[in-house]
């Protein structure tokens, strides 16, 4: 996996509470049996003016001038600004691959939901949860700075303004360590590879029916 | 100290190690896999030169993109070359692994999430995920069942184990009795109508209360299907009789020389009286009447008598402006009677609500009637090949057919539209799935979402109707 340690990088808005995975990728493209290539159609159907689909060249199509993301200001973004429950709805880890492959690194929100929260890790993509108010600060100074650069840094859990403000967010401190050093988790499990047998054993006298196979 | 919650009691009877900070490596006993979500995860296995840790713990099937229509072909049939390839290639990983595996040819095939159930490889007390959101389902039997992205089935593959944080515990009691009419999937709207989309985040929600108790399992699975809709990543009841009764004398139920111990350890899944809840909601089932949703997110609800909400009057500028552009998109204008909101298709189906009962709800609607002239399709896709099999017996395909309904093979269909079934754009439906998100049963499409006897009334209708009195 890969780490993420410090980002100070442009920052685009999007200024929605519930955007939903079957916004971020919808499911047409989620027929492919790959990891990669899912970043031309992330928030295909506000991103495009056309119908788009998994055989089709995006670089053809129109985009929509009055989708936020397509403003040249925020061309080059890493860092993007969302409200509550954002990455709600389906289980779908490519939510977090489109928005890595698009070139994001790190969403700031109000909340997230869980699946989309847990996923997010997996690619080394961090997603940061403020408070409403933070937010609120936050998305005005965005809109009113042009070239707006925040500084996410996971050691000290803060995420500073141009200004010099810092906001102070929450994380785990295993999910933490793994993704500042960007260790593999199955690597990882399976060094208590013993541990997970002993259980096996246990439960298989507890709970026989489970093991019967 | 306090007694436990059924969360409680489920997670910690899987905790295999504990790091410090109390993140926990869980056991999964069991993974159910579909096509959709897996592809992905075989190819690390395979990269990393893994082996899948139990292999007898997995269940496969395909259901996302398999046609509803004719089958004939098998998975080389598949008109669509992305859908076909991504059946083939579950195919494929699950001969090469030697998986237990439903394919689209084999009778007991079906939503992942009504198969699981059906064939007992769901039961009381087991951790139970899939690469699916919908996984919540499986906690109507008192098991511990969420989703997971697609690194995390790889990880499950190769350790039969998940790294977990302990979720908050939540409490939904729902007390009284509901009206005739009003079923399962009504009052998981209205929960969700109360609590908002966002309101279970972090939270294991468990569903109590005597409206609940009196539900049967169809119906439990509905509402716990729902509990991701309402934020929550698991929802789940208590085990009772009605539990045991559904779980015995299935394919993957325990045999005889197991079931005493079974049932007895069973019977201790319920929290404890002097368990501690971080978040308490309660609702009085004589307060929910038939719900159907009007927006693009299944918290804007509203009960059928009532009318399209007014975002002018919404003090919240963010929900304010929410409404706006679902408004905008669903082509609603506030102050609308729901019963005046015309239809152009129904689809009765998904792993919400296309189980035998669901079915025969619909069916008792329909009998003897006739489709509207102003629809311009109205399907049933049953939820797995074996409820197909039963309805048919029953003689409700026949029912359905005379009333000018389709009766298709079953699938997820037209609650994601990822096969052939889709609304094009601007065209309205009735729909018993759990998602009424934008473009989520085809790009343009408007979705609302109902009860079975709810879709099958307006079906007749030809606009949403009140099903008590229909
Ligand atoms: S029926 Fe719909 S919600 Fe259920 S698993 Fe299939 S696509 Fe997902």
């Amino acid at each position: 996996m890969r780490a993420f340690t410090t980002l100070k990088a442009l920052v685009a808005p999007l200024d929605q509470s519930n955007v939903d995975t079957d916004a971020i990728i919808p499911k047409q493209y989620l027929k492919s049996i790959q990891r990669s290539g899912f970043g031309p159609n992330l928030f295909d159907n506000w991103r495009y003016l056309d119908e788009g689909g998994p055989e089709i060249d995006n670089s053809k199509r129109r985009l929509n001038p009055d989708f936020v993301l397509n403003k040249n200001r925020y061309g080059g973004a890493e860092i993007l600004l969302a409200r509550e429950n954002f990455g709600c709805g389906s289980s779908r880890e490519h939510a977090v691959w489109a928005l890595d492959q698009q070139g994001f690194r790190c969403v700031v929100a109000t909340s997230f939901a869980d699946i989309f929260y847990n996923n997010s890790f997996k690619s080394g993509f961090l997603p940061v949860q403020l408070n409403e108010e933070q937010m609120d600060v936050l998305f005005r100074e965005c809109e009113e700075t042009g070239g707006y650069e925040l500084t996410v840094d996971l050691e000290s859990q803060s995420v500073t303004t141009p200004s010099g403000q810092s906001f102070a967010f929450e994380i785990d401190a295993f999910r933490k360590n793994n993704l500042l050093r960007g260790l593999d988790d199955i690597g990882l499990t399976l060094e208590h590879a013993d541990q997970i047998r002993d259980y096996e054993k246990r439960r298989a006298v507890e709970t026989p029916w489970l093991f019967s196979e | 100290m306090a007694g436990k919650t059924l969360y409680d009691k489920l997670f910690d009877a899987h905790v295999v190690r504990t790091e410090e900070d109390g993140t926990a490596l869980l056991y999964i006993d069991r993974h159910l896999v579909h096509e959709v979500t897996s592809p992905q995860a075989f190819e690390g296995l395979k990269l990393a030169n893994r082996e899948l840790w139990r292999k007898e713990a997995i269940l496969a099937v395909v259901d996302h993109n398999v046609p509803t229509t004719d089958r004939s072909g098998g998975s080389a049939g598949i008109v669509d070359n992305t859908s076909r390839l991504q059946v083939t290639t579950l195919d494929a990983n699950a001969a090469d692994h030697g998986l237990t595996y439903f394919d689209i040819n084999d009778v007991r095939q079906g939503i992942v999430h009504v198969i699981g159930p059906e064939q007992g490889a769901t039961l009381p007390g087991m951790t139970v995920v899939c690469g699916d959101s919908h996984t919540s389902t499986h906690g109507a039997f008192g098991a511990l069942a969420h989703g997971i992205g697609t690194s995390e089935v790889e990880h499950v593959m190769a350790t039969q184990c998940l790294v977990q944080q302990k979720m908050l515990n939540m409490l939904v009691e729902v007390d009284g009795v509901a009206a005739d009419g009003v079923t399962a999937k009504d009052i998981a709207l209205h929960i969700i109508g109360e609590i908002g989309t966002a309101g279970g985040n972090g939270c294991a929600i468990e569903f109590g209360g005597s409206a609940i108790r009196a539900l049967s399992m169809e119906g439990r699975m509905t509402l716990c299907n729902m509990a991701i809709e309402g934020g929550a990543r698991a929802g789940m009841v208590a085990v009772d009789q009605t539990t045991i009764d559904y779980v015995l004398d299935r394919p993957f139920s325990p045999g005889p020389e197991h079931r005493e111990v079974a049932i007895a350890a069973w019977n201790e899944l319920h929290s404890d009286e002097d368990a501690h809840f971080d978040r308490r909601v309660s609702i009085a089932a004589e307060d929910i009447k038939p719900q159907v949703s009007w927006g693009t997110s299944p918290e804007m609800v509203a009960p059928v008598d009532d009318q399209v909400p007014n975002p002018e009057t919404e003090q919240d500028p963010v929900k304010a402006d929410g409404m706006r552009k679902a408004l905008a998109y669903m082509n609603l204008k506030a102050g609308t009677p729901i019963t005046e909101i015309p239809l152009d298709k129904v689809f009765i189906g998904s792993c919400t609500n296309s189980r035998i009962e669901d079915i025969r709800a619909a069916a008792a609607v329909i009998k003897g009637r006739k489709v509207a002239a102003n629809l311009k399709l109205a399907m049933v896709v049953p939820g797995s090949g074996l409820v197909k099999k039963q309805a048919e017996e029953e003689g409700l395909d026949k029912l359905f057919t005379d009333a000018g309904f389709e009766w298709r093979e079953p699938g997820c269909s037209m609650c994601l539209a990822m096969n052939a079934d889709r609304l094009e754009p601007g065209e309205r439906c009735a729909s018993t799935s759990n998602r009424n998100f934008e473009g989520r049963q085809g790009a343009g499409g408007r979705t609302h979402l109902v009860s079975p006897a709810m879709a099958a009334a307006a079906a007749i209708a030809g606009h949403f109707v009140d099903a008590r009195h229909y």
